[in-house]
């Protein structure tokens, strides 16, 4: 009897001192995220222009340009609870050409232990058909998302890459062998159309502590190869051109797998 | 004396604005439908308008200057660009479409010919960033209008900044569109009670033209805004399909309005008819079939020689002449 009391007892210090663990991670105070995509090319540090790549299918290429949206996040307490960026807050352009925007901090979290980042690939439908006032920021048309838009058919470019290659016919006009990947597609405001809106879910291998005063790092991989390579491996010489075509669909399927959580520091 | 001067200068002042502002009223047609446009989130003011209308005839809105909106939407052609099968842009460069008329775009669900883009104000871009129309891209025009010397003031006095935002330059041009209304034709003047203003000939023509051709050019914006392929032979460009992807939708256009079809040959999407009768030539018996050939072409449209003269004879009722004459349209 007295042992069981001696157990009660023990257990009821261990779960008060779990219980004050959790106390000390003040939901109401709120900590940041920072999120780092840093891109590469099977396994090394992407190189625009100068270096050489190799896709699946052997085609030989270099990458001029490598742009893609990250909006939408939410993040997954390990009890399952989960935090929404707020929408004003939540759309990134990440340019490789640009290191600053590749970095990037989520405020405003709750304080506690997560185990999932999800984010999207792209815009979702709402922000493509929004009126332009609210398409500010990463979204506004005229600034940082010049470039990353169809004016033709009203909609954002999630993932752009170009670059050239010999299997690319040759341009008279440029004189170049260019490829270009132009993927988007929210699904169509009337009438159904390609949706290349996809939802990336990255799952930490141990829970990451967000606190007021410890803002943690994830360093997250991205495999600028896989845009190619993949499910479907794509041939330059046949879709060297892949804007908002049908093939574009593949395209987006091989990048979904593109994203390793690599390491928090 | 000096302030006797000052104040009938003053008055005279005070005058010209309100008769100004009393111009400047803006209804929506008694007899049209409900607009598609929300104004609630782009009131149209007087200096929003004038704004607008002075982008929409600058030059400064493509790369060399060289073209501006009204390059290719001529007033004296309700908006369109008359005698040209298809665009000409930049570097005299051609487009692969008909220039559509810039007329009662505030009931338009869709813009283009496809339906590509689904908010006016999201529209400018388009011509602004083709390569064979204006060339340039919207955040170097933006650039070229922050460096201006009267752009800033003139975004100030619109909307309250001189910040010149991709928002109010989209919305200052749409202010100057979403009034370009052609609602006063004989056609309209008919509609609203004055039976003797359209002639027997005409009135026969209103009949053939509601029995034959209303399904489509349907109400009083004379378009169902829907997409059909009216039969014509396709040469490659899909249409509609180019947005959808959808197979059921290749070789489909919006069916365009016919208010002021008189003065805006040529005609279909392409421009390759060149007078209406030869559109109406093209329905009697030169109807191709092809993929999604709209059901209501498969049987002939039956017309008789004098029948196409009455319709041609009520489709000028529709030429609005105050709408192509409006000095408040035009480039100042």
């Amino acid at each position: 009897m007295k042992k069981i009391v001696f157990q009660i007892l023990v257990l009821s210090g261990i779960m008060i001192s779990i219980s004050s663990c959790t106390k000390e991670l003040d939901e109401n105070i709120l900590g940041s995220l920072e999120l780092e995509f840093e891109n590469l090319y099977d396994g090394q540090r992407l190189v625009l222009n100068s270096q050489t790549y190799k896709n699946a299918m052997g085609e030989e290429h270099t990458v001029s340009q490598f742009d893609y949206f990250i909006s939408n996040i939410k993040l997954t307490k390990e009890n399952g609870e989960v935090f929404i960026v707020p929408q004003k807050e939540s759309y990134f352009i990440v340019k490789h050409n640009d290191p600053a925007s590749q970095k990037f901090t989520i405020s405003g979290i709750p304080q506690g232990k997560y185990t999932n980042i999800k984010y999207l690939i792209g815009v979702d439908s709402m922000r493509n058909t929004m009126d332009v006032s609210e398409r500010t920021g990463a979204l506004d048309v005229g600034g940082a998302a010049q470039g990353m838009y169809w004016s033709w058919n009203s909609g954002y470019i999630f993932l752009k890459m170009e670059g050239t290659s010999p299997a690319a016919p040759l341009n008279q006009t440029t004189g170049q062998r260019g490829f270009r990947f132009h993927i988007g597609g929210f699904g169509g405001l009337n009438s159904k159309t390609i949706n290349n809106i996809k939802e990336i879910t990255l799952t930490a291998e141990d829970p990451f502590t967000v606190k007021e005063n410890k803002t943690p790092h994830a360093h997250i991989f991205v495999d600028a190869s896989k845009v190619m390579n993949g499910k479907t491996n794509v041939s330059i010489a046949t879709n060297h051109t892949t804007m908002f075509n049908p093939f574009s669909v593949n395209v987006a399927d091989n990048y979904t797998a593109m994203f390793k959580l690599d390491h928090f520091h | 004396m000096k302030s006797y001067f000052i104040i009938a200068l003053s008055f005279l002042l005070f005058s010209c604005l309100t008769e100004d502002s009393e111009e400047f009223k803006f209804t929506l047609p008694s007899h049209f439908p409900q607009p598609e446009y929300d104004f609630s989130k782009n009131k149209i003011t007087k200096e929003g308008f004038e704004l607008g209308r002075k982008l929409f005839y600058d030059g400064i809105l493509s790369r060399d200057g060289s073209v501006s909106c009204g390059s290719c939407h001529i007033q004296s052609s309700a908006f369109t660009h008359h005698g040209h099968d298809v665009s000409h842009g930049i570097d005299d460069l051609l487009g692969d479409r008909n220039t559509p008329a810039v007329m009662n775009v505030a009931w338009s669900p869709t813009l283009f010919w496809d339906g590509g883009v689904h908010d006016l104000d999201l529209f400018a871009i388009s011509p602004i960033e083709n390569p064979v129309e204006m060339d340039d891209k919207l955040s170097n025009v933006l650039d070229k209008l922050r460096g201006h010397k009267d752009y800033p003031n003139l975004f100030k006095k619109a909307f309250g900044s001189s910040e010149i935002t991709t928002d109010h330059f989209l919305k200052a041009l749409s202010q100057f569109q979403l009034r370009l209304i052609s609602a006063n034709s004989r056609y309209d003047q008919f509609l609203l009670g004055d039976q003797n203003i359209l002639n027997q000939e005409e009135k026969n023509g209103l009949k053939l033209f509601e029995k034959n051709c209303a399904t489509c050019h349907a109400g009083v914006l004379f378009t169902d805004f829907s997409f059909r392929n009216n039969g014509i032979k396709h040469f490659g460009d899909l249409g509609r399909a180019r947005i959808t992807l959808q197979e059921e939708d290749e070789y489909k256009f919006k069916v365009p309005s016919l208010r002021n079809v008189a003065i805006t040959a040529p005609f279909m999407h392409d421009g390759r008819f060149y007078s209406l009768e030869a559109v109406l030539n093209h329905y009697i018996d030169q109807i191709t079939p092809s993929k999604n050939l709209d059901p209501l072409l498969k049987n002939k449209i039956n017309l008789s020689e004098s029948d196409k003269k009455s319709i041609i004879s009520f489709l000028q009722t529709l030429t609005d002449k105050e709408f192509i004459t409006n000095r408040q349209f035009s480039e100042q």
